[in-house]
């Protein structure tokens, strides 16, 4: 970015007083955020931020604390049981739409419909479907099955799973959506020579379509992994963390101690950490993606 | 909108269909039609709740329709819910959501389709690093910038209030809809940027009568992507507004999770049907414009 001639600042100077406010963004707010937000996670930030270094005292408290320990396992949980079902339901769903189906607008706009709420709308309508006084449980005994328990919000061993059906709820329509673009844009000449060749239709999504929509896939998979990181809403409106802390996650544990227990400083640490998570999947997606050819658009 | 582009799922495909009530049919609409009943039932549940008397809800089960159909929960939810202290109703939320919607979608749009345009039409040097970085930041997770924009917001004394939160929704706005409007600026063909250059337009002239005209469509992708990102958003209007500040979310969520009185599971439906309807009567509405605005998500940069 040296200038060379005086006036090469100010040469196409309307365009970038019009990149100011991106440059504000990327630099200040997004750099400027989080290396302030690494930095002051190595000291001992209490009620308010102080620059005090305290070497990496906040991550060994982070790694002994139970409850950022429950919220580490459940996002693995989550995550883990979110991507492989939203990828198999949203794939399915695809190519069920996909085989030239009547009222296809209508079933695809029922399935998506989720995703346009919000988390917190979704979060307390399963809270309310979920809830064992009224919702599936007490219908199921209505029908005679006294013994019938279904009650995932209220039993702590499995209460993260009542909000992955929420999740999933909300999740896979997107899923299906992208799937449902990639396999419009696979060539009919695929299909017409796999039939030549007498495979079947299984055989043949399984060892051509998919492997031919690999960008798709690892697109949707960057967009999947980043929200399920970021999975703060849901939480607290369908469980709050409960019962006790069985559905505690990072986001939340962020939340809680720098807003709630006026601890700056763990939360400095777990969110740097949730920062690794998502960079241990980012940047190795950015070198097979863009590393190499340098084309655009 | 009569735009061709604009509907990239059009046109069956696959394999032809076969006689219409084959085995084989009878198993893919069996199968569709169950799943496509699970998914538009939590919105059947939402409203027949939403419809029933307190009473109903205690002995029935939450499938049935309502035997009696009152709209008194709507009403309180609207009116007079309680969240801890204050009984105002979301209608209280509902104007701060509205008052943070309009503003932050207007001047996210602005700000990004001009940044789009000076990427696409006046790259200068560093443009690119830049925008890199901003595609960059869009990954990044929240809570790693949340307390360094309490303290920016702060300093500017608008922590706090809605044109914080406004300020907040712009930059996190700003990458993805930078994105879209350089990628839809860049397939614009360029004899007529170069031919408004030769008539001696500049910068902003070339902006205001060419691209905006042309580019309605992508516009209303953007009003429609942040329409529905703002108005759903919880945890930036939980940490830069205080309580009277509240956007609807957080109202609907505190009124919901208030721990205080006996639950009025009637109410709270109607007040979360009443936060839901927003976004849900714009990806109605929009349809496919709404499916091109998450692509666009999707799309790499």
């Amino acid at each position: 970015m040296s200038s060379t001639r005086p006036n090469q600042l100010f040469r196409n100077k309307s365009s970038k007083i019009a990149a100011i406010p991106m440059i504000v963004t990327a630099l200040f707010v997004f750099v400027g955020g989080t290396i302030w937000t690494v930095v002051y996670s190595f000291t001992k930030s209490g009620l308010l931020p102080r620059l005090q270094w305290v070497g990496l005292d906040q991550y060994e408290r982070l790694w002994a604390t139970r409850k950022w320990l429950v919220a580490i396992e459940n996002l693995a949980i989550y995550g883990l049981c979110m991507l492989v079902l939203v990828f198999v339901i949203g794939f399915i769903l695809a190519a069920l739409i996909d085989q030239k189906i009547r009222f296809e607008d209508t079933i695809r706009t029922v399935i998506l419909y989720p995703y346009a709420l919000s988390f917190v709308v979704t979060g307390l309508v399963w809270q309310w479907i979920l809830n064992p006084e009224f919702g599936v449980q007490n219908v199921v005994r209505g029908w005679g099955w006294k013994s019938f328990t279904f009650d995932p919000l209220y039993n702590a061993d499995i209460a993260i799973y009542g909000v992955l059906i929420a999740g999933i709820w909300q999740g896979s329509g997107l899923v299906m959506v992208l799937m449902l673009a990639g396999l419009r844009g696979i060539d009919q000449d695929v299909w017409k020579a796999s039939r030549v060749d007498g495979i079947p239709t299984w055989k043949a999504y399984i060892f051509i379509i998919i492997p031919m929509m690999r960008p798709v896939f690892v697109t949707t998979l960057v967009i999947v992994v980043t929200g399920i990181v970021k999975i703060y809403d849901l939480i607290v409106a369908q469980t709050g963390g409960g019962p006790g802390i069985s559905t505690e996650v990072p986001a939340k544990y962020v939340y809680d101690m720098m807003f709630q227990a006026n601890n700056l400083g763990q939360g400095f640490a777990a969110s740097t950490m949730m920062l690794v998570t998502v960079a241990l999947i980012v940047i190795p997606w950015t070198i097979l993606e863009f590393g190499g050819s340098k084309h655009r658009d | 909108m009569t735009d061709t582009s604009l509907t990239p799922l059009t046109g069956p495909q696959g394999p032809k269909p076969r006689k219409s009530f084959s085995r084989r049919n009878i198993f893919l609409y069996g199968t569709l039609i169950t799943i496509t009943l699970f998914y538009a039932l939590p919105l059947y549940v939402m409203f027949v709740t939403s419809l029933k008397g307190m009473p109903e809800i205690r002995l029935g089960n939450i499938f049935s329709p309502p035997l009696e159909v009152t709209f008194q929960p709507w009403v309180k939810a609207w009116s007079q819910a309680c969240t801890g202290l204050t009984c105002n109703g979301l209608s209280t939320g509902f104007w701060n959501s509205v008052q943070i919607t309009i503003p932050s979608v207007i001047l996210s749009i602005i700000i990004a389709s001009v940044n789009g345009y000076a990427l696409s039409n006046w790259k200068f040097k560093g443009a690119d690093a830049f925008f890199t970085i901003l595609i960059f930041g869009a990954f990044i997770p929240y809570q790693v910038m949340l307390y360094p924009i309490v303290i920016m917001l702060r300093e500017i004394g608008l922590y706090g209030s809605l044109g914080g939160l406004v300020l907040v929704h712009t930059v996190f706005g700003m990458p993805i809809l930078t994105l879209l409007f350089r990628n839809y600026f860049t397939s614009l063909p360029e004899e007529l940027f170069k031919a408004a250059r030769v008539d001696g337009a500049g910068f902003w002239a070339i902006y205001t009568k060419i691209m905006v005209p042309m580019s309605l469509p992508i516009f209303t992708v953007a009003v429609i992507l942040q329409v529905t990102g703002i108005w759903n958003d919880f945890l930036f209007g939980v940490v830069y507004t205080s309580p009277d500040n509240y956007p609807m979310t957080v109202s609907l969520n505190n009124i919901v999770n208030s721990t205080q009185g006996v639950k009025e599971y009637n109410v709270n439906m109607a007040a979360t049907i009443l936060t839901g309807l927003v976004p849900l009567s714009i990806y109605f509405v929009s349809g496919r414009l709404f499916v091109r605005g998450i692509a666009a998500g999707a799309v790499k940069g």
